[in-house]
């Protein structure tokens, strides 16, 4: 199973084997990495799965669609390497990905 | 001092109350009791990719097993709560084991409201709330049968769309002149009536269902003005009502719901409660509301967690709700009972629009269809209790946040 590695708002370090198929979301919810809140389950609907893809990782991933790219711009501090962690799939070749959890979640 | 807090419920609610508990500091004892086997699941995937077969069991747990042991929580679950005696602090649960509370967070949910009319008690005839409620389903649902669906509101529909990808031949009768109709707009309702229409289920307003029959299962469902529609499963989708017995039976004052305070407090102050089952004030739209949505559980819950703990937080939230039918996604946020008028952005044949609502010039509430945009800005602007200029609203090209 690929490795995520996840940073959590405090600067703490999760390292997760993540099964494929699901997504980056759920490995966060499923190991309560903080700050990952996702209510909405992956819905595309709320926005509180923000996270920051590592900028070496952040043009491998497939793009960002346009409702996702939507939900990003009102999340708190969007950036470029911005993505809702419920639309990305777990695949082998993310192993070793790297993911910082925003501060806070929602607009 | 608080030494131990338990949580009945083992929701949405309940799960996030013990996520808000333990992260807030507190170390006592946690206990959650749930009548359902499962560790908390998600429930909205059981009407869409759950039901298809799309999603497998184990990605609808919010947490794996080691997160509650990590986190030190006692899982009872599989065990009812019978009898609360909100003098003593214990609960008493079904298989006779007494709990004893410093605080309760109840989280009971809601439960379908059931069919009273004539053969409602057939086998064959099904509710979808829980995760027990979908293989009984799953299996009537074979390429070819015949489902009827009573009800055209979030979960018949979203239930009809899902029969319909797994090869049913899909009826839906509502009894009111259109489907959603306590929940959107009547341009929306249209355009998920068509919707469905197109993709080629039966959708059938103004049919108020009077008998159901068939011989050791049912077989017919039959409505006001004659009609009858065969049925090798029948689905009913009309409402659900807030589960309260627990509370009301220990004397807890009850109205709609578990009556709580902003700060989720029922009559008695060491209990508190969150969710479906609670009528609770809302500040920002100045009245009591019951809402049945994972948004609310989820704040709600939280809310209850910080309260319960003594941190005094009023749970003043904007709702909001979301329903997929298909691959269209309506997502709703605000209230808007009180309107007094309503604005168009887009064109429903473009397959993306929104309805918004004005009191005055101030933004209550809006729906969303495949308008994640309009949505998104709407949450800001109706928290923030925005005014907007009417007139520049309905030009769609201009954004929601620059109709001010």
């Amino acid at each position: 199973m690929p490795k995520i590695v996840f940073t959590e708002p405090g600067g703490a370090r999760r390292e997760i084997a993540a099964p494929l198929g699901i997504t980056l979301m759920e490995v966060a919810r499923q190991h309560g990495v903080q700050g990952v809140v996702a209510q909405c389950g992956g819905a595309c609907a709320c926005a509180t799965c923000h996270v920051y893809i590592d900028p070496a990782w952040a043009a491998r991933l497939p793009p960002r669609e346009e409702m996702e790219e939507a939900m990003l711009e009102t999340a708190w501090e969007p950036r470029d390497n911005s993505r809702l962690s419920c639309q990305i799939h777990i695949t082998a070749d993310l192993d070793g990905l790297e993911v910082a959890v925003p501060q806070k979640q929602g607009s | 001092m608080i030494s131990t807090i338990l949580i009945v419920g083992g929701g949405q609610a309940g799960a996030q109350a013990i996520d808000t508990l333990r992260r807030e500091g507190f170390g006592g004892r946690l206990v959650l009791i749930g009548d359902e086997p499962e560790l908390p699941y998600q429930r909205p995937p059981l009407s869409k990719k759950y039901l298809s077969g799309e999603m497998a069991a184990d990605r609808l747990p919010f947490r794996h097993r080691s997160f509650y042991e990590d986190h030190r929580v006692e899982l009872k679950l599989g065990r009812r709560a019978a009898r609360l005696d909100a003098a003593a602090r214990q609960l008493e649960l079904e298989d006779g084991e007494t709990l004893s509370y410093d605080r309760l967070l109840l989280c009971l949910g809601a439960a379908s409201r059931r069919l009273t009319c004539p053969g409602a008690a057939l086998p064959g005839v099904r509710y979808l709330r829980a995760l027990e409620d979908v293989p009984p389903i799953q299996s009537a649902c074979k390429p070819g049968a015949r489902v009827v669906v009573i009800g055209g509101g979030y979960i018949g529909l979203e239930t009809a769309a899902t029969c319909l990808k797994m090869g049913c031949a899909v009826t839906v009768l509502e009894m009111a002149d259109r489907v959603m109709n306590r929940v959107v707009a009547p341009c929306v309702s249209e355009y998920f009536a068509l919707e469905h229409r197109t993709h080629g289920v039966n959708v059938i307003c103004d049919m108020r269902v009077t008998r159901l029959d068939g011989g050791d299962r049912v077989e017919w469902v039959t409505c006001a003005d004659g009609s009858r529609h065969p049925a090798d499963l029948v689905i009913v989708g009309v409402g659900a009502v807030a589960t309260t017995e627990l509370a009301r039976a220990a004397g807890l004052d009850c109205d709609d719901g578990i009556v709580v305070d902003e700060y989720c407090r029922t009559s008695d102050a060491a209990i508190y409660a969150a969710g479906d089952c609670t009528n609770h004030p809302s500040p920002r739209f100045g009245r009591r509301v019951r809402l049945e949505s994972v948004d609310n559980a989820f704040e709600q819950a939280k809310s209850a967690a910080l309260n319960l703990l003594g941190r005094r937080m009023a749970h003043d939230r904007v709702p909001w709700f979301w329903s997929d039918q298909f691959d269209n996604k309506l997502l709703i946020v605000g209230l808007s009972q009180g309107y007094d008028r309503q604005v168009l952005r887009g064109d429903p044949a473009a397959r993306i629009f929104s309805v918004c609502y004005l009191k005055g010039r101030e933004l209550l509430a809006v729906e969303a269809v495949n308008h994640s945009k309009d949505y998104m800005a709407a949450r800001k602007l109706i928290a923030e209790r925005a005014m907007l200029d009417p007139d520049k609203l309905g030009h769609s090209d201009l954004a929601l946040k620059e109709a001010v």
